[in-house]
């Protein structure tokens, strides 16, 4: 996994409420066997007129102040809808490495982990009052710490987020999830034996 | 201690919880379709990992399928090429790992979340998972269900766990009886209208109260597969005397003894009363009418007898925004009533209504009756089994006299990946779970309904209530 420490960064606002996976990454996107390739179907349908090429004058993300943006500043409930993890892949790929919002999905919210990008709950209020900055101020930063949990504005004002413990170490050494499970394999053993007992007909399959 | 059956399953599961670590939880099944898993075997590869228990992991094919056949059979020529690299490239994954793939000439292939259940493969008491938001659907049974992205696919093939934050827990009582003609989608839509689609974020939700109790088990599961519409990664109904009789002689369901002994223990699963609940909610569907989405998420519903609502009565400026929004790309006009509504397209199908029971209520509406001028209406089973089933009783031949096109079973339109999808501005009435922005094809407009509902559009050529049909 690819670590995340600290990050100071061009924010871009996606002012919508239950911006949604097929939003993010549309479905015809999805018809790949690789994890990359993605930068060019981040919000497909909204950031290209008709033809998956054509810049979107209107939409948000194709403004020239925009341009290099690595933190999204976004609305509710975010990454709702489908698990495909092609999403995150997009944005991440786009060049965002952080996402805020008031709310995320569950699935959404635990991709982003898996990908290096660090997803931040702030309270709604809180988030609003940064969607009027960033609109109102040209070239608007944030600067993102993870290990001190906060997200500082240009004038200096500081907020806290919260976020899991175990996660918020793993994100910050670049942990190899996968490597951790497998490294608990005698209490993973130890466990199928005992469902084996417990529960006989889950493992009948075969 | 009263526990809630989600504490039950969730504890029976953990294999490791140490203060300050995420839960090591145990998967007793994971489903696999070709959508999601290749970029997860391709990492396992690319590691040198092996997949732990090939044996509690069952693939099929369903998103990139055709849905049209060639003499009897499908063949990779119905699909573009994308689709059928994303179907050879699981045939050879799984045959590489050892895993049983139901392939889409398989007489059990169907879509994931209708052959779980119906092979007898979801059981209660399990965890289940799949790279696929609607796994929900199999909490139905009284299992932990849920949906996972692609990195925590290639955890469980490499690991048979998943690494976890235990959940919140969420009991959604609904109360009351379900009038002739309206079902358990109604009650879906009803339910997320009410309690919005961000209502579940966090939580597991255990559907319980009369009106689920009397559901079917397809009734149920058409709930469990909306919970994620309501923002929880799963839904739930406790098991009984309905769902072992659903689920006793299914292929892989235990049987004889081994079958006894598990209902012994299923019926242990229950929330037990006094059980903790982080959040309840409280629903009445007594009088509950049809219900049409008229937006672009399925919170944004209204009865079959109502209107397109006023952006401008909306107090809050960003629902008044969203509700614009949804109404510009919609086509639609605030005050519209939605009888008024002209359909282009009618899809019945997808993991949320394509059961033989959601066949069967849509061909009451068709039967004897012909699809209106200009109307392409599909339908599209869920598995090759409903299919063959719904031939056998006669469904197939109401529906294909009526006009309707009869398809092999698969995604389909409900996804719009294996060329079965609305065109730009087509107005389509759909059984499926989301009616976003170009889901079921760019520009497409969806709106989403029960099963009758949907045929009774085809019929009439506009939304119809079917308490009146």
């Amino acid at each position: 996994m690819e670590p995340f420490t600290r990050l100071k960064g061009l924010v871009a606002p996606l002012n919508r409420t239950n911006v949604n996976t097929d939003e993010i990454t549309p479905a015809r996107f999805l018809k790949t066997i690789s994890r990359t390739g993605f930068a060019q179907a981040l919000f497909a349908n909204w950031r290209y007129l008709g033809d998956d090429q054509t810049p979107n004058p209107d939409f948000v993300l194709n403004q020239p102040r925009y341009q290099g943006a690595t933190i999204l500043l976004a609305g509710d409930n975010f990454g709702c809808g489908s698990s495909r993890e092609h999403a995150p892949w997009a944005i991440r790929e786009y060049g965002f490495r952080c996402v805020i919002a008031p709310s995320f999905a569950d699935i959404f919210y635990n991709n982003c982990f898996n990908n290096g990008i660090l997803p931040v709950t702030l309270p709604e209020p809180t988030v609003l009052e940064l969607f009027k900055e960033v609109e109102a101020t040209e070239g608007y930063t944030l600067e993102v710490d993870l290990e001190a949990q906060t997200v500082t504005t240009p004038d200096g004002r500081v907020f806290q987020f919260p976020i899991d413990a175990f996660r918020k170490q793993a994100m910050l050494q670049g942990l190899d999830n996968i490597g951790w499970t497998l490294s608990h394999l005698d209490e993973i053993r130890a466990f199928e034996e005992r469902r084996q007992q417990e529960a006989p007909w889950v493992f009948s399959l075969k | 201690m009263p526990k809630s059956m989600f504490e039950k399953i969730w504890e029976a599961h953990v294999v490791r919880d140490v203060p300050g670590e995420s839960t090591i939880l145990y998967i007793d099944r994971h489903l696999v379709h070709e959508a999601t898993s290749p970029q997860a075997f391709a990492g396992l590869k690319a590691a040198g990992r092996k997949v732990r228990r090939p044996d509690a992991t069952i693939a099929v094919l369903d998103h990139n399928v055709p849905t049209l056949q060639v003499r009897g059979r499908r063949v990779l020529e119905l699909v573009d090429q994308a689709s059928a690299l994303c179907i050879t490239t699981m045939e050879q994954h799984a045959r590489e790992f050892g895993i049983t793939l139901f392939d889409m000439n398989d007489e059990r292939q169907g879509i994931v979340h209708i052959i779980g259940p119906e092979q007898g493969l979801t059981l209660p008491g399990m965890t289940i998972v799949c790279g696929d938001s609607h796994t929900s659907t199999h909490g139905a049974v009284g299992a932990l269900a849920f949906g996972i992205g692609t990195s925590e696919i290639e955890h469980v093939l490499a690991t048979q766990c998943l690494l976890q934050k235990k959940p919140r827990s969420m009991n959604i009582r609904i109360e009351g009886s379900l009038g002739p003609g309206i079902t358990a989608k109604d009650i879906a839509l009803y339910m997320i209208g009410r309690l919005g689609t961000g209502v579940g974020t966090g939580h597991v939700v255990e559907f319980s109260g009369s009106a689920v109790r009397s559901l079917s088990m397809e009734g149920r599961m058409t709930l469990c597969n909306m919970a994620i519409e309501a923002g929880a990664r799963a839904g739930m109904v406790a098991p009984d005397e309905t769902t072992f009789a659903y689920l006793k002689g299914r292929p892989f369901a235990p049987k004889g003894a081994l079958f006894e002994k598990a209902v012994e223990a299923w019926k242990q699963l229950p929330s037990d009363p006094g059980a903790h609940f982080d959040t309840v909610h409280e629903i009445s569907i007594d009088g509950l009418a049809p219900q049409v989405t008229w937006g672009t998420n399925p919170g944004m519903v209204v009865d079959v007898t109502g209107r397109v609502p006023d952006p401008a009565d909306e107090s809050d400026p960003q629902k008044r925004r969203a509700y614009e929004r949804a109404l510009e790309y919609m086509g639609l006009e605030p005050g519209q009533k939605i009888t008024d509504i002209r359909v282009d397209t009618v899809f019945i199908g997808s993991c949320t209504n394509s059961r033989l029971e959601d066949l069967r209520l849509a061909a009451q509406m068709v039967k004897g009756r012909h699809v209106a001028p200009g109307v392409r209406a599909l339908v599209v089973p869920g598995s090759m089994q409903v299919r063959r089933m719904a031939e056998e009783e006669g469904l197939a031949d109401i529906f294909r006299e009526a006009g309707f096109e009869w398809r092999a079973s698969g995604c389909s339109m409900c996804i719009a990946m294996n060329g079965d999808r609305l065109s730009e501005g087509e107005r389509c009435a759909s059984t499926s779970n989301r009616n976003f922005e170009g889901r079921q094809g760019k520009g497409g407009r969806t709106h989403l309904v029960s099963p009758p509902m949907a045929a009774a559009a085809a019929i009439a050529g506009h939304f119809v209530d079917i308490r009146d049909f």
